[in-house]
């Protein structure tokens, strides 16, 4: 008989004693199927908030940042650069106007709600066409601001979640008294958590004279981009960044999905290592308890290979099922599921959804694998090297 | 298999030392033992006198310290670990005191586990599982687990077990010692019965002289050395 069906029938000597000692087993089994459940929840959350995020941005808009500017924050623009992006190609326009928004925000402390401890909310200065280049935005309760007056209008998930944005209310931001106008909704969008004003009125209220930060675009279709940008990046004049909303928001969301990523990688490795000690502890039970069978096998002629792989397989075989059933009840429980009260600072009130793609599963179940083999490598090869004659005296 | 005088086993000089911690145990030092072929021998002495460790050493389960086992002309002592298994998987038939059945495979397929090494056909193998359970009386009892089997059907199976391989000597390692006056009668009569109807060569350890009575000669090992006759 070869090898192979040498492996096969001493492995499944050894299968056939699982339920004599099933309460370890299933013990094991569970370990490696929670760090699976961790592993594809944790991960499932940073798939579907980038899927999220990447989800709301648009192919037909571009903005425009200074050249190496990685983010509004750290970008820059003249009155000039805004008037000559707005003039470029590919750009629509309605009654001869560009539709696209020069805009510039400013981080401000507003206190929260619940706790009354204040947090950070973005305040954007934006043009007319604001509401158009982003898309469904609607006023949903009072009315737009008006241009040139200190009004400022409220994104539904900050008006909900930080106090004194109510309709009517006046609110001290800085030195300056804003009146709270109205309340708009972004279909979602990440605008939902800013407030929003008139452009020229916020560059006054802290000073910025007339610089914005970005431009954002809306291209008469997504076809127009490359034209868009080349008009912009090979005018000598202007040092500029042209990129595609779609684009931004996946690259914005970059940070918090590796951040995301890391603690779920941090937590499943620990757990990791107490399944993992779970295997071995299963394992070593199991090469225990067969001691006198491994014996006789071996008294029998059978060979210590087939014992080394008998015992490695079986832990595989208990690491892959508890791999497939945590994955399996990962997927249940979190994919799709609906995360719209995750709370990620400026992130705060994106919709998600818990993303269980096929690729996280797969990295799971490896992952599965791999404690199985670890924790089933050093019990075979003490079943292969328990002398045969001491094996025997065993009862 | 056997050499040109007759002579199956041949154990020379052998001596062999356990170490426990630091202490040194020596349980056998300078044994000889010539076993004929067609021989049906008994091994007897007191508890600790290192009779399971010379069958052991006899079936290549064990290694001397020192001295020559040769077994059909082989010397069993210079094989690899490796050729030691396929050796014993052709030459040995073993039968243990506590049977060591595979409490979870059936009568005849705990029958059929040294045919698993060779490379007969699962038809022919049926065959031998058969013919072998036949042999031992058991034929009706296949199909059951050990669990349900009484003591001496176990040792039945057992000896099936160590014979289907037709092996060149078969090594019983206190065959009767966990069973009744009556079963342990059944299973030296079917041993006895191996030998003088197959020519089978048995060396047989026990402490009863009811089985060493059944043996054609016996042997009493103690201190190290064995004894033709029972030392005082
Ligand atoms: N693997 C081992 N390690 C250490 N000492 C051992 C080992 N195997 C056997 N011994 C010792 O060697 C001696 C002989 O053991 P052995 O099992 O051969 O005796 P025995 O004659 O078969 O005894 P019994 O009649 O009780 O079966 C004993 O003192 C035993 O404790
Ligand atoms: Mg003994």
């Amino acid at each position: 008989m070869n090898w192979l069906s040498q492996i096969a029938s001493v492995t499944w000597f050894g299968v056939c004693t699982i339920p004599r000692r099933k309460g370890s087993a299933i013990v094991a089994t569970a370990g490696i199927a929670g760090v699976v459940v961790v592993f594809v929840g944790v991960l499932s959350i940073a798939q579907g908030f980038r899927k999220a995020v990447t989800s709301t941005g648009r192919d037909d808009i571009a903005i425009v940042l200074r050249d190496g500017a990685n983010n509004e924050m750290s970008s820059g623009l003249g009155r000039d650069v805004a008037r000559v992006v707005k003039d470029a190609p590919g750009v629509a326009r309605e009654n001869g106007a560009a539709v696209a928004s020069a805009e510039l925000f400013v981080i401000i402390d507003v206190p929260k709600r619940s706790t009354g401890t204040d947090a950070n909310v973005p305040f954007r200065g934006v043009e007319a066409a604001a509401p158009t280049v982003r898309g469904n935005v609607t006023v949903t309760q009072g009315r737009m601001f008006e241009r040139g007056r200190n009004e400022v209008i409220a994104g539904v998930a900050a008006a909900r979640e930080f106090a004194g944005l109510d309709v009517g209310k006046t609110i001290k931001l800085g030195k300056t008294e804003w009146n709270v106008v109205g309340v708009f909704s972004a279909g979602g969008g990440v605008a939902e958590s800013e407030l929003w004003t008139d452009t020229t009125v916020l560059q006054q209220a802290y000073q910025r004279g007339d610089s914005y930060q970005s431009v954002y675009a809306q291209l008469v279709s997504p076809d127009k981009f490359q034209e868009f940008k080349d008009a912009l990046t090979s005018n000598p004049q202007i040092k500029v960044k042209v990129v595609r909303q779609a684009e931004f928001y996946a690259d914005q969301s970059t940070m918090t999905t590796n951040f995301i990523t890391g603690i779920g990688t941090v937590i499943a490795l620990m757990m990791a290592l107490g399944a993992l000690l779970g295997a071995l502890n299963t394992m070593y039970n199991a090469v225990a308890s067969r001691g006198r069978e491994i014996a006789t096998l071996r008294a029998l002629g059978f060979g210590a290979a087939p014992v080394v792989c008998s015992v490695l397989i079986e832990s595989l075989a208990l690491a892959l099922t508890g791999g497939v059933i945590g994955g399996l009840g990962a997927y249940l429980a979190f994919d799709g599921y609906g995360a719209a009260t995750m709370n990620f600072q400026t992130w705060s009130q994106i919709a998600f959804a818990f993303a269980v793609t096929p690729k996280l599963l797969l990295n799971a179940i490896l992952w599965a694998a791999t404690i199985g083999l670890l924790g089933g490598l050093f019990p075979a090869i003490r079943a292969a090297r328990l002398p045969i004659a001491a094996g025997l005296r065993e009862t | 298999m056997s050499t040109s005088d007759g002579v199956l086993v041949r154990v020379k000089d052998v001596e062999k030392v356990f170490h426990r911690g630091s202490e040194e145990i020596h349980v056998l030092s300078g044994l000889n033992l010539e076993v004929p072929k067609g021989e049906f021998l008994a091994l007897m002495g007191p508890s600790g006198s290192g009779k399971s460790t010379l069958l052991n050493l006899m079936g290549g389960l064990d290694r001397a310290t020192n001295g020559t086992v040769e077994i059909g002309g082989e010397r069993i002592d210079e094989m690899s670990d490796r050729q030691l298994a396929a050796w014993r998987a052709r030459h040995v038939g073993l039968v243990f005191q506590f049977y060591n059945l595979l409490p979870v495979l059936t009568a005849e397929r705990n029958v059929e586990l040294p045919l698993l090494l060779t490379p007969l056909s699962k038809a022919e193998r049926r065959q031998h599982v058969e013919t072998a359970l036949t042999a031992v009386g058991l034929n009706q009892r296949s199909r059951h687990y050990p669990r349900q089997l009484s003591g001496g059907e176990q040792q039945r199976v057992g000896i099936a077990r160590a014979i289907i391989t037709d092996p060149t000597i078969l090594l019983c390692d206190e065959p009767t010692g966990d069973l009744d006056r009556k079963s342990g009668d059944e299973i030296l009569g079917l041993l006895q019965a191996l030998n003088r109807e197959h020519g089978k060569t048995i060396v047989m350890v026990t402490h009863d002289p009811h089985a060493s009575a059944r043996a054609k000669r016996t042997v009493y090992l103690d201190k190290g050395q064995l004894f033709k006759e029972k030392p005082e």
